[in-house]
């Protein structure tokens, strides 16, 4: 069964065109790597079919239902990681997965063993209390993982969620995922810009490049296809060695400095 | 009936984060009480000799209602700045992506905003006890906190609907700003609305918080323009209104 549909998936900012008709679908239990360049149309594909933008054209299935006509259905049914933060500094580790678990509506018992459980597995247990304003960028990732997984989602979609860590967190991080992949059959949709990652993770890959779908398929396959001993070769085979820049909105860019800041 | 009951405990959840995030950011707290004090002491004192001798009485037990409800609006259309924080800071995708209608979240937005305002109405009520005002009749005192409350949600949903489609930081206090300054002091909150030229009747007769003043003005110290259901009637459309169109603008917000 296919959990993610996508059908001729268009969105267009204006005159820029940032997905191009694009089509594929992910199976239930499966861990899909979605890659591309800056700017390839990525990060506005997942805020489609996690409901955050309207389509301009084409259809979206996530778990049997349409994001635009069926939004709380697909709401229930995902996770996510966004790219950049999305904790509320201001409240403590707790009550950050605490909002979630009553916004998803996990009933209170469940909410609370989940929480202790999840808060033990991602080695934040001792800092429960704290605000998160106190945390280093590591921490709040392994916070923001938690939550994402609160309300056990059938879908988790992870933007970039290892960018800026340490390898140590990284694969900390990964082990959990795949663990959670396999005991709990959720299926896994990332981003991500480090090659070796995808490789070792995904069990099928595509390479997204100027909104448009330039490869599909295993690791091994992609490499095959491109003769290239490593994805990463296969990578830039497949999308060029141009640097990219990205269309920065004035929000993302003040982000990005409060990223900075933090540090 | 299961589904109310989640929409009950969205709603509070979000209302009990805007009161967490007050509480612990007391400089905020203690900043906005700044004004009101300093209008209160100076107009009070600055202005109340001349408004004694024109015949109004104690000026003082005149403004002290108006500065409550400034103090209200202040506090309620600025946390519209929170929608636009949770925006630039990433909070707000959370919230959007959660199972559960956009309007759900605008209440709790607002009612959270709007107990911020209302306690902070009812600290410069205390203050301006400290200044001298007297209300006719501590008993019925509190009734002034349904005109206090009323004008808190009318505004922070007011707010909130501004912040749902800005995205910067920097042109919404500038924007919110413009909008107070008018609404406050054509409300008859600094004047008596009696005897007024033909024009400022009017635009005062159009500003929302003018009813907001007459309410809590009417139940404090007895002095009324309009009459009390009238105020109340007002206020309560206004609201309901502000509140649908709101939650309208707000479940449009992307991201």
């Amino acid at each position: 069964m296919n959990i993610i549909e996508v059908k001729n998936l268009t969105k267009r900012f204006d005159d820029f065109v940032a997905v191009d008709n694009i089509s594929f679908s992910v199976s239930a239990g499966e861990i899909f790597a979605f890659l591309g360049p800056n700017g390839a149309g990525k990060t506005t594909t997942i805020k489609m079919f996690t409901t955050l933008l309207q389509p301009t054209d084409g259809r979206i299935l996530i778990g049997g239902s349409d994001p635009v006509e069926k939004p709380d259905e697909v709401r229930q049914n995902f996770g996510i990681i966004f790219q950049d933060p999305s904790l509320d500094d201001e409240l403590t580790a707790f009550e950050n997965l605490e909002f979630h678990g009553v916004l998803y509506n996990v009933p209170k018992k469940t909410r609370r063993e989940r929480i202790e459980e999840l808060l033990r597995v991602v080695e934040l247990d001792k800092r429960r209390n704290s605000l998160v304003k106190e945390f280093s960028g590591g921490m709040k990732r392994r916070l923001e993982i938690a939550r994402g997984l609160l309300h056990h989602p059938k879908i988790i979609f992870l933007d970039e969620p290892t960018l800026g860590l340490d390898p140590q967190t990284r694969n900390h991080l990964w082990s959990y995922i795949k663990d959670m992949n396999q005991k709990e059959n959720i299926t896994v949709f990332f981003s991500t810009h480090y090659m070796e990652e995808a490789d070792r993770m995904a069990d099928r890959i595509a390479i997204i490049d100027n909104g448009k779908i330039v490869a599909e398929g295993t690791s091994a396959k992609l490499k095959e296809e491109t003769k290239t001993a490593t994805l990463e070769d296969a990578f830039l085979k497949l999308t060029g060695k141009e640097i990219r820049e990205e269309g920065a909105k004035g929000i993302d860019n003040l982000r990005a400095m409060r990223r900075v800041w933090r540090r | 009936m299961e589904k109310i009951e989640q929409y009950l405990k969205v709603t509070y959840i979000l209302w009990l984060r805007q009161l967490k995030r007050y509480y612990r950011s007391r400089p905020r707290m203690l900043g906005s009480l700044a004004q009101p004090i300093l209008f209160l002491v100076a107009l009070g004192f600055g202005l109340g000799p001349i408004y004694q001798k024109a015949g109004g009485g104690n000026y003082i037990q005149f403004i002290a209602p108006g500065i409550i409800a400034m103090s209200i609006i202040f506090t309620a259309m600025f946390s519209g700045l929170e929608v636009i924080y949770d925006r630039q800071f990433g909070f707000l995708k959370e919230t959007l992506v959660a199972p559960v209608p956009r309007w759900t979240i605008m209440l709790g937005r607002t009612m959270g905003g709007a107990t911020v305002a209302t306690a902070q109405g009812i600290v410069v009520f205390l203050i301006s006890l400290l200044v001298g005002f007297r209300p006719d009749n501590f008993i019925t005192a509190p009734v002034a906190l349904i005109f206090m409350a009323l004008i808190a949600i009318l505004f922070t949903a007011f707010g909130t609907a501004i912040a749902s489609r800005m995205e910067d930081m920097q042109a919404f206090p500038i924007v919110i700003n413009f909008l107070i300054m008018p609404l406050f002091f054509l409300s008859g909150a600094l004047f008596p609305l009696e005897g007024l030229p033909r024009a400022i009747e009017v635009i005062v007769n159009l500003d929302p918080l003018t009813y907001g003043v007459d309410g809590i003005r009417g139940i404090l110290v007895n002095q009324v323009h309009f009459t009390l259901h009238e105020d109340l009637l007002v206020l309560f459309i206004l609201a309901a209104i502000i509140l649908a169109v709101g939650s309208y603008m707000f479940s449009k917000v992307e991201v």
